[in-house]
């Protein structure tokens, strides 16, 4: 579903991501861990073109990019459409409800019309458990329920592959539960997710990989049991005990 | 002596004055000093969104242009725009730079309203979290989609207070196209008091006139404001 071949990005003189390689397979969850600065958001981002990588490429379904050809506008806007992100900061609309929020891509990218889309919105809310807020305001919600109505925005463009930066850490501790359980679900529903967390149970219970990133390059990976049980590098062992401490 | 005298201002003489100039001086508003200030405001409005887009562009000959436009305006007072508009302009001989006066204060007034609010709508474009962008990206939205459906509503919430103000101060400076002969009401004050030789009750009246329309606008802008801000936890 995803192959992404050696994926390379620098901001000025840093370079954060170096020669990355990774592949999704359909219906499987990749959680990628790492210390701050390991390059995991961006690799994530490049991921939905949020950044463009200088060199490298990037299938996702059946579409290709190349990242040394020039890449139109169009072409960047009908990648995007195969991932949903989810945002660490939700970056909800503030200015719409929850629904509006999430007819907002069908209606106006999709063009699809709007009772339809009100009607497949408030499907996907029930999804997410929040049927009964659809006509609230972002401001009203809990930051778990502003989470979830990301999730919910995220799914109704009907993308291959789901993509989470950090879903949980702008959250307070009892919230962070009602957003994994959702997540959960989705991956128990065989979709193609790739997430970027510090919620390592999570990780444990959900992942069919996880990769484990430090400055810019993919140190270790493998199975949750591999990388966290068994890990075979001195920097996955250092940060699995920071963790632990 | 001069306390009596000032008793003696509304007498029934003015006050008779005050009734008889009432309607021309609407008429003015009405017929000039309104449409004029809305033309402007929205032609200003259209001209201040292309160029605080431009000088967001990133593309150094269109900023640059829009930089070059909002210094000269900011840089020069709107009188002499005024006249330079229409006396200037008027003057090379070509047939369509000749304006009526309606339209040359139109000109300048758009012009300089545009200058002027792009900054404003630029500082409130910029004042949107750059993660809004991304989320309409993500969605797949193009960017004037982008523009249209999440950053400008939200802009708009934040431009409005300032916004209001150069809509009032505009209301107000109409009255300098009393000077290149356009009948507003700041002109029909100097024409009756030319008659009358009644120079403070016709332009006490004329400002009590910018007051109430002000004051209306005011009221206006409170109205606007509740409603953009529905969606913000005040």
């Amino acid at each position: 579903m995803i192959t992404a071949t050696d994926i390379s990005k620098r901001f000025g003189d840093l370079e954060v991501l170096k020669q990355i390689n990774m592949e999704v397979d359909t219906g499987k969850v990749v959680v990628i861990i790492g210390p701050s600065g390991s390059g995991k958001t961006t690799l994530l981002r490049c991921l939905n073109l949020l950044e463009q990588p200088e060199s490298g490429s990037l299938t996702i379904d059946t579409q290709t990019i190349d990242f040394r050809d020039k890449i139109s506008k169009h072409k960047i806007r009908n990648f995007r459409r195969l991932s949903g992100m989810v945002f660490q900061t939700y970056n909800l609309f503030p200015h719409f409800t929850a629904i509006e929020n999430v007819m907002e891509g069908p209606v106006i990218v999709q063009k699809v019309k709007k009772p339809e889309a009100r009607q497949k919105a408030e499907g996907i809310l029930a999804k997410v458990g929040l049927k009964e807020k659809a006509d609230t305001y972002p401001y009203q919600l809990s930051g778990g329920q502003q989470q979830r109505v990301g999730i919910a925005r995220a799914m109704a463009i009907d993308p291959k592959v789901m993509l989470f930066d950090e879903p949980t850490s702008a959250l307070d501790p009892e919230l962070i539960g009602e957003v994994l359980r959702v997540m959960k679900q989705l991956a128990e529903e065989g979709r193609t997710m790739v997430v970027v967390t510090h919620e390592m149970n999570f990780a444990k219970e959900v992942a069919d990989e996880v990769i484990f990133m430090d400055e810019g390059a993919v140190v270790e990976r493998g199975t949750p049991l591999e990388v966290f049980e068994q890990p075979k590098e001195e920097r996955t062992k250092r940060f699995l005990n920071l963790l632990k401490e | 002596m001069s306390l009596f005298n000032s008793i003696l201002w509304l007498s029934s003489e003015n006050i008779e004055i005050l009734k008889d100039s009432f309607l021309p001086l609407m008429r003015g508003v009405l017929t000039y000093t309104i449409p004029l200030s809305l033309l402007s405001f929205f032609i200003g409005l259209v001209l201040a969104i292309v160029t605080a887009l431009s000088r967001l562009s990133g593309i150094a000959l269109l900023s640059g242009a829009a930089r070059v436009y909002v210094s000269i305006i900011r840089g020069t007072p709107l009188l002499v725009q005024l006249f330079i508009v229409y006396f200037g302009l008027g003057n090379l001989g070509v047939e369509f730079l000749k304006f009526e006066p309606f339209t040359g204060a139109l000109i300048a007034f758009s012009l300089n309203t545009g200058a002027y609010a792009s900054e404003t709508i630029r500082a409130s474009i910029l004042s949107v979290n750059k993660g809004q962008w991304e989320a309409a990206s993500s969605i797949g939205m193009s960017y004037m989609q982008s523009l249209r459906r999440v950053i400008l509503p939200q802009a708009a919430r934040v431009s409005i207070p300032p916004l209001s103000n150069s809509f009032i101060g505009l209301v107000k400076e109409t009255s300098l196209a009393s000077t290149i002969l356009v009948s507003e009401m700041f002109r029909k004050a100097q024409e009756i008091v030319a008659t009358t030789y009644t120079p403070l009750l016709l332009y006490i009246e004329a400002a009590a006139i910018y007051w109430a329309i002000c004051f209306v606008l005011s009221l206006i802008q409170g109205g606007i404001e509740n409603k953009m801000n529905r969606y913000v936890n005040t």
